[in-house]
């Protein structure tokens, strides 16, 4: 290539320039800026792990087999247990787990590959499945009480009342990683099935879906562990219960969570209790740790097959 | 989409400096004046993209058991023509399509036809391989699940399917495989293998060899030639050469830009047998475009 007059005047300059490589003392502000951010990241590590030792010792003595076996008793807190909260919280996350994957991820599915997104109606609910995501959680907690526990549905403050109250919280979570999941199918993937003569349908449920299915299974996970550790909400639909039974069922008998039995315990004054209630955490902390670490191993795990 | 454009200027490049187009080597084949039995016949076909007017007025015919090749400068409008005979320019939402397009005779963009049924007759193959991220096996048997084909035994038609494209000997050990395992040029030999399994009417193919390197491109000329026999073959391609070896029709698209308005459109210049294309153009701008002085 010939190089033009201007471009001859540019590359001397670059090559004068070479010579003012060298660093020209420290960059203050830019030190500065780093460490600022550097006590940011410690000051979350360090409350997060101050958090955790502070739970592990105060709970340690009380880490046995009881917690998982034994029934809460306002008597004797050293055969106190959780098991009816443990029992609970696995019905009443059984039912969000049900309710919400298939909503969110047809939710998803609808918005990502059937909706015109010209329509009024279509960007109206995209804008609030947004704004949903923001609600505060106890506004659900008055929303199950008033349309699912009491009114239309009037379900009574069973287990299910409950599970439904977290999946409208947690719905929006769920509908946004699967859509962000099947938007990052490909679109060749989507030519080639529908280029072959498949439907619409074939496309989404053969190609687009077994994808998508890692990141909607991080999406789900994230969320379930966003609401086996919420509380506000269930103290509202009937989980305040203080409940010495297993419960029911789904659909009938009163039930309690692992999160509000832990509010319970922590709340009364004597020592061995709070002892009890920082156990019940420790159980807490670490099924959301582990649930969270699946949810990363998985994401690391499929994100770089495409 | 600019990495695209990049890409296919690119090529015209390479087209170019490899020098003057040699004229068709093959056995020259007897290509009729005009084809004998149109699969497509359009007639003033303009496509546009929203306000976009893409494509003005095209009217060709594609002659049944022929390859017709479309060739033209980026930007000219052979990938939204070649969309549109298979309807896959039903995806894109702002695309609309006047004028008439018969297949058969049939009007392809009639009230009643339904894009899915034309898709299964009409198959179509990407620049860019795009196998499923699935067993080379179930790349092959997919078509002809998702058409609820009527077939006695997969296994018979996955394997009389890849010898059709020329693959089986050299996958024929690992159809469980995932096909992401296999190299470029036998994936595409691969897509190829897939529009042909459920045995379309036409298979259109938008720039098939880009991506591949000289002999694997032979290969696929090579199997072009082979299923001329039995399909109809259109082929969008950047390379010269390619047109002249393979093709028996050639179409050459160009921008044509409004002088007064400014307004650019793709449109069709010429259309003719490939040797005449090649040899004798009667329009000055096909002369220009294949000998390498404009596009
Ligand atoms: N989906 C689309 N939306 C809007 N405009 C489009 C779309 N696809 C193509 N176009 C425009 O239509 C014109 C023709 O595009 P087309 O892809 O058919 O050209 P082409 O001849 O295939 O070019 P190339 O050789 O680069 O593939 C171009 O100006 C392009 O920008
Ligand atoms: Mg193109």
């Amino acid at each position: 290539m010939r190089q033009s007059g201007r471009t001859r005047v540019a590359v001397d300059a670059a090559r004068a320039s070479a010579s003012t490589l060298e660093r020209r003392g420290i960059d203050v502000k830019g030190e500065l800026f780093r460490a600022v951010l550097l006590f940011c990241v410690v000051i979350g590590v360090v409350m997060l792990a101050t958090l955790l030792i502070y739970v592990t010792i105060a709970g340690w003595p009380r880490l046995d087999v009881n917690l998982f076996t034994q029934m809460p008793s306002t008597r004797d807190p050293q055969t106190s247990g959780f098991l009816p909260a443990i029992v609970g919280t696995i019905y009443v996350m059984f039912g969000v787990l049900i309710t919400t994957v298939p909503i969110g991820v047809s939710a998803a599915i609808y918005l990502e590959e059937y909706a015109d997104a010209s329509k009024w109606y279509n960007r109206f609910i995209e804008t609030n499945i947004q704004n949903l995501a923001a609600v505060p959680s106890i506004v659900f907690g008055i929303l199950g009480l008033a349309f699912i526990v009491r009114g239309p549905w009037g379900l009574g403050f069973v287990a299910f009342a409950g599970s439904l109250t977290l999946m409208m919280m947690v719905l929006p979570t769920v509908i946004i990683a699967s859509r962000e999941a099947i938007r990052g199918v490909p679109s060749t993937l989507r030519q080639a099935s529908l280029g072959l003569g498949a439907t619409r349908w074939q496309t989404v449920s053969r190609q687009v879906l077994p994808v998508a299915f890692p990141g909607v299974l991080t999406g789900t996970i994230l969320a379930m562990s966003r609401a086996i550790g919420e509380t506000a909400p269930l103290l509202l639909v009937g989980a305040t219960t203080f409940v010495r039974f297993l419960p029911e069922g789904l659909f009938e008998g009163a039930y309690s969570v692992m999160t509000v039995q832990i509010f319970q315990w922590a709340m009364r004054p004597q020592e061995e209790f709070r002892t009890l209630a920082a156990a019940g955490s420790i159980v807490l902390v670490a099924l959301l740790l582990l649930m969270n670490s699946v949810a990363i191993w998985l994401r690391n795990k499929y994100s770089r097959e495409y | 989409m600019n990495a695209r454009k990049k890409d296919s200027e690119m090529t015209d490049q390479a087209t170019r400096a490899a020098g003057p187009v040699p004229s068709p080597q093959r056995a020259v084949r007897d290509v009729p004046d005009v084809p004998k039995e149109p699969v497509f016949t359009t007639q003033d076909l303009n496509i546009h993209y929203g306000d976009f007017h893409a494509v003005t007025d095209v009217s060709m015919e594609f002659g049944k058991n022929e390859i017709t090749a479309l060739i033209g400068p980026s930007g000219c409008g052979k990938s939204t023509v070649l969309r549109c005979l298979n309807r896959m320019n039903d995806l894109i939402p702002t695309a609309r399509v006047s004028g008439e397009v018969r297949y058969h005779g049939i009007e392809l963009y009639g009230p009643k036809i339904d894009p899915i049924e034309v898709r299964r007759r009409i198959g179509m193959v990407f620049q860019k391989a795009n196998p499923f991220p699935k067993s080379i096996y179930d790349n092959i048997a997919y078509g002809p699940r998702v058409t609820g084909m009527k077939v006695d035994s997969m296994d018979d038609l996955v394997e009389q399917t890849l010898r059709r494209a020329a693959l089986w000997d050299e996958v024929k050990d690992k159809l469980k495989q995932n096909a992401y395992g296999l190299s470029g040029g036998q994936q595409q030999r691969l897509c190829i293998a897939r529009a042909i399994a459920t045995n379309p009417d036409v298979v259109l193919m938008d720039e098939p060899c880009s991506a591949l390197d000289p002999i694997a491109t032979l290969r696929i000329e090579e199997l072009m030639a082979e299923l001329r026999e039995s399909y109809t073959i259109i082929i969008v391609t950047h390379n010269m050469q390619q047109a002249a070896r393979v093709s028996d029709r050639t179409a050459f698209f160009t921008v044509k830009v409004n002088e007064t308005t400014g307004d650019r459109t793709g449109g069709l210049v010429e259309f003719d047998r490939t040797t005449t294309i090649f040899e004798n153009p009667s329009d000055q701008r096909t002369e220009g475009y294949i000998s390498g002085r404009f596009g």
